[in-house]
């Protein structure tokens, strides 16, 4: 439905605006160096990365707030962004939603005329009656259980319930692609928790489309229907959840989400998906590799903690099994992590409490040949 | 030309910020600390917070008194009586004419000034117009050329015979000469063209507070510039805008220079002028005089009144959050190239034109429109003439001597007077920092005034000497002190003091060696504001002064009285020289500070 195409932003490094990364002075600097991602109908799509890797400068592009040195971006049939034919379209003409990460709610308007705002701006020939525009803000402000504060001033609501009016106010006049910067980053652990299902409730219900912008890798993982992972200006990976934490395409995607143990290694042997590959520290196979190395090549393995299966006895019948000392134990709670050291390398793993291994151990682990990665080197 | 100050803990939306308050629980223990605060009165502390508090106050309240009481009590003491008021306000028709041009003269100018700089607020901070440095060299005009000088280059430009624009300009063009300065029109254009700096300065602050996302979201809703504008931008600057608008009244109302140079040729009077015609005729009648500075309080007061009744409706939001925003800025596509043309413009009429105009003037025998005669007649002559003049030097150490000492003793006291405001809990403190604020709605013609009645009556042998300038200057001057101070001690930890305390520092040696050395940026960059403007200062120096105490400003305004407007151009210029200089180093030290925005206020 939405389609960005080769999008960049740059900045004059005098003007010490660019959030993207600094190169020497008076040299242009991109915020975003060329990006292209397309989001279908009825999904949410994240952009995800640290601070300063671009993901608010596409957003405010689509939204209109920043107007990108080059590329393209449609949204059905319609081109609200195009630098080879100077098409820029107004934010105001886009008829997006637009939930900001610091909710922007009117401080001089009631919950009510924050809401009704986007409807009563409406051209007059669009614009709803009196009576249309009531029934429309009560409807939002039921979905976002807001209808018993209508007449209250904006400022006296929580921060939960500001951040729903700002959400209801994006909400009312049903658009069609719905843009949310870090709508969350502002509320506190538990509540961030809740809203986060609460979200993802209502985007599932009314069928929105919607573009998240965030910092925070779990939330991602929990409201995406697809990720694009963003560094530096350019994506690094876009997939399903699962497929990016399972599959990271690079050694940051990998980095970036989850913790990652990552041993250097010579792939060996290649037949279809199966790769076999030589670190310092032992033999490791891995299964379904989509884009195989040549024989050769060197590679980054990454393998995540919880898929390191740790225990005193050696099995011998596991494929990737090594041996090694535990060098320090980590309680957490809900999971425990042993570091172990094999030879110098130190790989984590991540178990249920139940494992208790005290440093200086000798253990013995092993990974599913599935639950090796191959990334590049970069 | 002033910064606002804002008093320091007295907030609008702060409700325990009113005196007289009904007492909060914490009562108990502030009259318990106030106990204690007395039972040591001999300690350091004690003495210094004790004095600061009572310099304060006898600076704010004294004079206000006695003008008061020698308004009301008849010359033979006999009790109540309104007999000046009746002299003041009754038995001529001018009086009630006095009162509008007044009225009108502040609020135009206060409307212009606001207007102007709201307008360059906004192109400079949320569009991408060019030229955007000039803005701020523009923001700098009141302060090196003070008002006395600013209306005399407008008497040299808009002078209905011999003034530029009409010689120069409308004659020859369009066969008439249209401007006449020495009217109300003309008063309210120099004064609000000399004031649009200031709420430049203000409200770019305003625009810079302001949370840019509140406009685009309204953008994200549809709404097009002019409805973000109307319905989200102003309304959320109105707070701004009143406390502005409030600043740009009480400044305009207690400018005497305009007045007293364009309004006086033509009779037309305002208070700030009528005060001073009243106490130049004789026999003196300083009861008319002082039922006029009453009548100018009140005035004052009630736009007090008014602002913070405006303030109220819009007092449950708050849109400065702290944080300096970075908007995108407004493209303005097709209109940028006019945009920049009225940047030009406005820069050339409001600063290189008055400031030519004067150079001009200077180099000229007798002030005419440029023609090959007159040009070819140019010489430093006037330069000489003010060299020689033996007042000049006085007059210059005399500015000096009082500048200085004003600036010193100011930031000396608010320092203390911040300290106690801000880091202890004595009672009384809030009402303090409202004493130490008030003076900034005291016009400062009133101020003479009632300085005069003091020192009069008093004893002191003050009156008639440089001292009296002093007392007058520390007064006028103490909410600017304040704001700098106070705002140098709210940047610093309370720890710093707690640690040096724990380390076995006495109070006064953590305010020597910890707190003072500190706050040092800030102190020197009031200062040296505070040095600016006393030179400047006329409208209370102007009743104050004795003949051989002098100070520049007043010796500018004697010229002008003398019809010598050659001699008060080369005068002027120097002094424009002497205060850029002075500037520049307030410049220096607001950047190496953070009070860069302070300074250029």
């Amino acid at each position: 439905m939405l389609t960005v195409e080769s999008l960049k932003k740059s900045y004059d490094d005098t003007s010490g605006r660019a959030s993207g990364r600094r190169s020497d002075a008076g040299t242009r600097v991109f915020a975003v160096g060329g990006v292209d991602f397309e989001v279908h109908d009825g999904e949410l799509f994240t952009l995800l990365g640290p601070s300063g890797c671009g993901k608010t400068t596409t957003l405010r592009s689509v939204a209109g707030l920043e107007r990108p040195t080059e590329g393209r971006v449609t949204l059905g049939g319609r081109v609200l962004f195009d630098s080879k034919h100077g098409v820029n379209m107004r934010a105001n003409q886009r008829g997006l939603g637009m939930v900001f990460q610091s909710y922007a709610i009117w401080p001089h308007m009631s919950v009510f005329k924050n809401v009704s705002f986007p409807l009563e701006v409406m051209p007059r020939a669009k614009r709803p009656g009196r009576k249309e525009i009531e029934d429309r803000v009560g409807q939002v402000l039921e979905v976002t259980e807001l209808g018993a504060y209508a007449a209250r001033a904006a400022t006296k609501l929580s921060g939960g319930q500001q951040q729903r009016l700002a959400l209801a106010r994006a909400l009312v006049t049903r658009p069609e692609l719905m843009l949310l910067d870090e709508p969350l980053s502002n509320l506190d652990a538990k509540l961030r928790e809740t809203m986060r299902f609460e979200l993802k409730r209502l985007q599932r219900e009314l069928n929105l489309t919607a573009i998240y912008v965030t910092h925070d890798q779990s939330e991602a993982l929990v409201m995406s229907n697809r990720i694009a992972v963003m560094n530096q200006g350019r994506i690094e990976q876009i997939g399903k959840p699962r497929e990016i934490y399972t599959k990271p395409a690079t050694r940051f995607v990998a980095e970036f989400i989850g913790t990652s143990n990552f041993i250097e290694a010579k792939v060996v042997s290649v037949s279809g998906g199966e790769v076999q590959v030589d670190a310092a520290q032992g033999r490791l196979v891995a299964h379904g590799v989509e884009t195989a190395p040549a024989v050769g090549d060197t590679v980054l393995i990454s393998i995540r903690p919880e898929c390191v299966d740790l225990s005193r006895e050696r099995r011998g019948d596991v494929p990737n099994e090594w041996s090694g000392t535990v060098l320090t134990r980590a309680f957490m709670g809900d999971v425990v992590d042993h570091i172990v050291g094999v030879g110098d390398l130190e790989v984590r793993n991540r178990s249920n409490p139940n494992l208790s291994i005290p440093p200086g151990t000798e253990v013995h682990f092993s990974v599913a040949p599935d639950k090796v990665t191959l990334v590049p080197v970069d | 030309m002033t910064l606002a100050p804002t008093s320091t803990t007295a907030r609008d939306d702060d409700p325990e910020a009113r005196p007289g308050r009904t007492p909060q629980p914490a009562e108990d223990r502030r009259a318990h600390r106030l106990l204690r605060l007395l039972r040591r009165p001999l300690s350091l502390q004690g003495l210094l917070v004790g004095g600061a508090v009572v310099v304060v106050g006898y600076l704010a309240i004294v004079p206000l008194g006695y003008l008061i009481h020698d308004t009301f009590l008849s010359a033979d003491g006999s009790g109540l009586s309104f007999n000046a008021f009746a002299r003041a306000y009754g038995g001529n028709s001018q009086s009630g004419e006095m009162m509008l041009n007044s009225l009108w003269f502040a609020l135009g100018s206060a409307a212009l000034a606001l207007v102007l700089g709201t307008a360059l607020a906004y192109v400079q901070v949320r569009t991408d117009t060019p030229f955007k440095g000039l803005f701020f060299a523009a923001s700098l005009v009141p302060l090196i050329v003070p008002g006395i000088l600013y209306a005399t280059s407008w008497i040299f430009l808009g002078d209905p015979s011999s003034g530029l624009l009409n010689s120069l300009v409308f004659k020859p063009l369009f066969g008439s000469s249209p401007i006449n300065i020495y009217s109300v029109w003309g008063m309210i254009w120099v004064q609000g063209l000399h004031l649009a700096p200031v709420a430049f300065l203000l409200m770019v602050a305003a625009f810079r507070a302001m949370d840019p996302s509140l406009e685009e979201s309204a953008a994200m809703s549809g709404a097009n510039r002019l409805t973000v504008l109307r319905r989200v931008t102003v309304p959320l600057l109105r707070p701004a805008m009143i406390s502005a608008a409030l600043l740009m009244f009480v400044q305009s109302l207690e400018s005497f220079e305009v007045p007293g140079l364009l309004g006086l040729q033509n009779g037309i009077y305002v208070f700030t002028s009528r005060i001073y015609f009243v106490l130049r005729a004789y026999p003196i009648d300083y009861g008319a005089a002082g039922a006029y500075a009453i009548g100018l309080l009140v005035i004052a007061a009630v736009g007090v009144l008014v602002s913070s009744w405006l303030q109220r409706s819009s007092r449950n939001f708050q849109t400065v959050t702290g944080k300096a925003f970075r908007p995108r800025p407004v493209e303005l596509g097709r209109a940028r190239p006019f945009v920049g043309a009225g940047v030009i413009l406005y820069f050339l009429l409001t600063v290189v034109l008055p400031v030519a105009v004067l150079v001009y003037a200077s180099l000229l025998k007798y002030y005419a429109a440029p023609t090959r005669k007159t040009l070819s007649q140019m010489s430093l002559a006037n330069y000489r003439a003010v060299f020689d003049m033996p007042l000049a030097f006085t007059a210059l150490k005399n500015s000096l001597i009082v500048g200085v000492g004003a600036a010193t003793a100011v930031m000396l006291l608010t320092a203390i007077v911040s300290w106690v405001v801000l880091r202890t809990r004595a009672p009384g403190r809030r009402l303090l920092d409202l004493l130490a604020f008030t003076p900034i709605v005291i016009p400062g013609l009133v101020l003479g005034l009632a300085l005069s009645f003091v020192y009069l009556r008093m004893s002191l042998p003050i009156y008639g000497t440089l001292l009296i300038l002093l007392v007058s200057y520390c007064t006028r001057y103490l909410p600017y002190g304040m704001r700098y101070s106070s705002s140098a001690m709210a940047q610093m930890s309370p720890e710093l003091e707690e640690s040096a305390a724990v380390s076995g520092a006495s109070w006064f040696q953590t305010f020597r060696r910890v707190l003072l050395p500190l706050m040092s940026g800030g102190i020197l960059a009031g200062w040296v504001y505070i040095l600016v403007v006393s030179f400047r200062e006329l409208s209370s120096t102007i009743l104050l002064y004795s003949p051989g105490k002098e100070v520049l400003s007043v010796l500018i305004w004697e010229q002008f009285e003398n019809g010598q407007f050659t001699t008060l151009a080369a005068l002027g210029v120097c002094m424009v020289v002497l205060l850029v200089v002075l500037v520049s180093i307030a410049y220096r030290l607001g950047a190496r500070f953070g009070l860069q925005s302070d300074s250029a206020n």
